[in-house]
This record gives structure tokens, sequence and C-alpha cells, in this order.
């Protein structure tokens, strides 16, 4: 057996190399639809861009948010530019997310800011959390510290 | 009883001093004079700007994408606005502890490299920022000139598209400014935007 085979076979047990997703390029509408879904779940919402340093170190606790707890959907917004629809491939890519990411395509900013959250000035990074089934929303709008986001998801769960 | 009312109003005065969100300046507010180091490295102060009609006062970085975006904006509302007694002022809050590209040196050759006809101060303590409420770059305040009290007329963002200058289809600072040169009120006078978050620094 080759070199080749056997890297191929060794894939195949280990299923690792999960292909990695790519960015949904979206209006707001679609983002509207996931803020007013009905879902059994916790629908986290967090609002990125890759060039956004402080989004991009706090984005390991949403992808292991993700990971572990089956009881929460994780949507990451990025903010770039669709133009830069490549970097932001090559960036889940590289950082292996696998959560839902929806690259928001809106340029009008003050038309839907607020329709995420009126308490919403526009910096990022930020994060909605929503509890459908009792319609509780949290918004924060800073870095979120290393479990900060687990304890808003259980004040929300209850 | 007394003790109960003083320590509600405690309670009170922590609770909001722990909520930060839209503190700070408000539309009509007037603004509390301040001086800033300016890249030519003097001291400048809003009180300097008395015989103008107003400012238009840009929280602004060097490193920002969106500020980058809105570089040639900035100028170009310097250059149509200056000359009509509305100068823009760049203010640059960031801490170079977090962002070292915002540091006063950096400030300097960015303002040289770009060309800057305006001012750009650096906000060493960030005290500037913090009694205007500024929470992203770029974030304007337009501020007209009342008799030597300057009063926040607009705040929010330059236009309504951060990428593309030609596919704004409303130039928000534009037209309040020229409303505001007409003697009027702006129509709108508060907008949001996507901006970089203020890298405030570590408490």
């Amino acid at each position: 057996m080759n070199k080749k085979n056997l890297l191929l076979l060794l894939l195949f047990f280990t299923g690792v190399p999960a292909f990695a997703q790519k960015a949904e390029v979206v209006k707001f509408e679609k983002l509207d639809a996931i803020i007013n879904q009905e879902s059994e779940k916790v629908t986290v919402i967090n609002f990125w861009a890759t060039w956004c340093g402080p989004c991009v170190k706090e984005l390991p606790y949403f992808k292991e948010v993700a990971a572990q707890n089956p009881d929460v959907n994780v949507y990451l917004v990025s903010l770039d530019f669709v133009e830069k629809l490549d970097r932001v491939n090559t960036f889940i890519e590289k950082k292996g997310l696998q959560s839902q990411v929806l690259l928001l395509d809106e340029m009008d900013y003050n038309s839907w800011i607020d329709k995420v959250d009126e308490s919403w000035s526009g910096a990022i990074p930020a994060t909605l959390l929503i509890n459908s089934a009792t319609g509780e929303r949290k918004f924060v709008e800073k870095e979120l510290e290393e479990g900060e986001l687990e304890k808003l998801i259980a004040e929300l769960s209850n | 009883m007394l003790k109960l009312k003083l320590l509600s109003l405690l309670l009170f005065v922590v609770f909001f001093a722990g909520t930060k969100v839209n503190s700070g300046y408000q539309v009509g507010d007037t603004v509390k004079d301040f001086e800033l180091k300016n890249v030519d490295g003097e001291m400048l102060a809003l009180s300097d700007f008395e015989d103008e009609k107003g400012v238009i006062l840009i929280f602004d970085c060097n490193t920002c994408p969106y500020s980058q975006a809105y570089l040639d904006r900035i100028k170009g509302l310097h250059a149509n606005f200056k000359p009509k007694g509305y100068p823009v002022i760049a203010i640059n809050p960031n801490d170079p502890g977090r962002s070292p590209g915002d540091s006063f040196d950096k400030m300097v050759a960015y303002a040289k490299e770009n060309g800057y006809k305006h001012d750009y101060l650096q906000d060493e303590g960030q005290s500037v920022a913090r009694a205007f409420g500024a929470s992203n770059t770029p974030h304007v305040f337009v501020l007209k000139n009342e008799e030597g009290e300057f009063k926040v007329a607009y705040i929010g963002a330059i236009d309504n598209n951060t990428k593309d200058a030609a596919a704004a289809d409303k130039k928000y600072v534009e037209d309040a400014v020229n409303a505001l040169l007409e003697g009027k009120t702006p129509t709108t006078n508060k907008t949001k935007a996507i901006g970089c978050t203020i890298k405030w620094k570590e408490a």
C-alpha cells in the first residue's frame, strides 16, 4: 500500500477532516427569521468579523459551547464585506468552525441594527441569546470572558 | 428611613454606573471643553474652535478597517466643510497597549502618509471618548457652536454604505451639517453603524 492510500484509509477511519463548511451569504431577512424562529433550544447569535481582534479571541468559547451543549444552536454572523468571502471561508477552515456561519451582506446598517437589539451601538463583538420557548432574550455588546457564555446560557435555560 | 432612602439612592447610582450602555452625550447636550495632544505635538482644545460655526468630531483610528474605508470621505468632509465653518476633528481613543498600531507615533506617521489636513488628536486617558459615550470607530458627533457653547446636533455614522461611498444614498453627516448651515435642525440626528469597538484600557 502506498503512502497516499494509507493516508486516505487513515482519514476514512478517523473521520477527521470533516469537510469544512462554508459561510452562507445572507440578507437580514434570513437573520430575522433565525431570531424569531421557534425552537426548543437556546439560540446564540454571535456577531463577528475576521478583522476584529476581540471577536476572533472569543470565538473558541462559541466553538466549545456548540460542541458541548446539544441544547444550544450557535450561529456565527460574519460582518466581513462580501468581497472577503474567500478570506472568511479560509478562516472557518483554519479554525475548524463547525457552527453555521452566515455572512450578512447588508450595508444599510441603520436599517437593521435596532432589529437585532435596540441597545446595540453597532460595535462588535456582540452576542444575542434567545430562549424562544419563553421569549426571553439577552444581548451583550462586548468581548466575553471564559465561562461567561455558559453562564448566560444557563440563565436563559431556566 | 433616611438611611434606607440613601441606601436605595446609592444602589441606584451603583446600578446605573455599571450599565455603560447609552451613557454619554445625547443630541441637544452641551459638551464640556477638553484639551488633547494633536499630531503636530501641540495641545488643542475644543474651545480653540470658538470662531467656527461648529465642528465635525469623529472618533477614529489608524487600525480599524471601517475607519480606513471612510478615510477619503473623512478627508472630503474636512475639505468641503472647513471653508464653511465646520472643520473635522478626529480623535483616536484606542489604548495603544491593546492596539499598538494606534500609538501616538503611529498616528503622526499615519496622518502624514495620508495627507491629513484635519487635526488628529490622541485621547490618551480615554476620558473624552467616555464623556461622549463613543463606542466604535468611526463614530461621528456633529457639534454646533451656540455662542461659545458646543451642542450635540448629530450622533452616528457618516453615511449608509461603509464599503462604497458611491452607493451610499443617505449622507447623514453631510445632510446634518448642511441643515445646520441653513439654520435648520437636522432631520436625522441619530444613526447606528457597525464599527470596530474602541479598545478600552484593561480595567
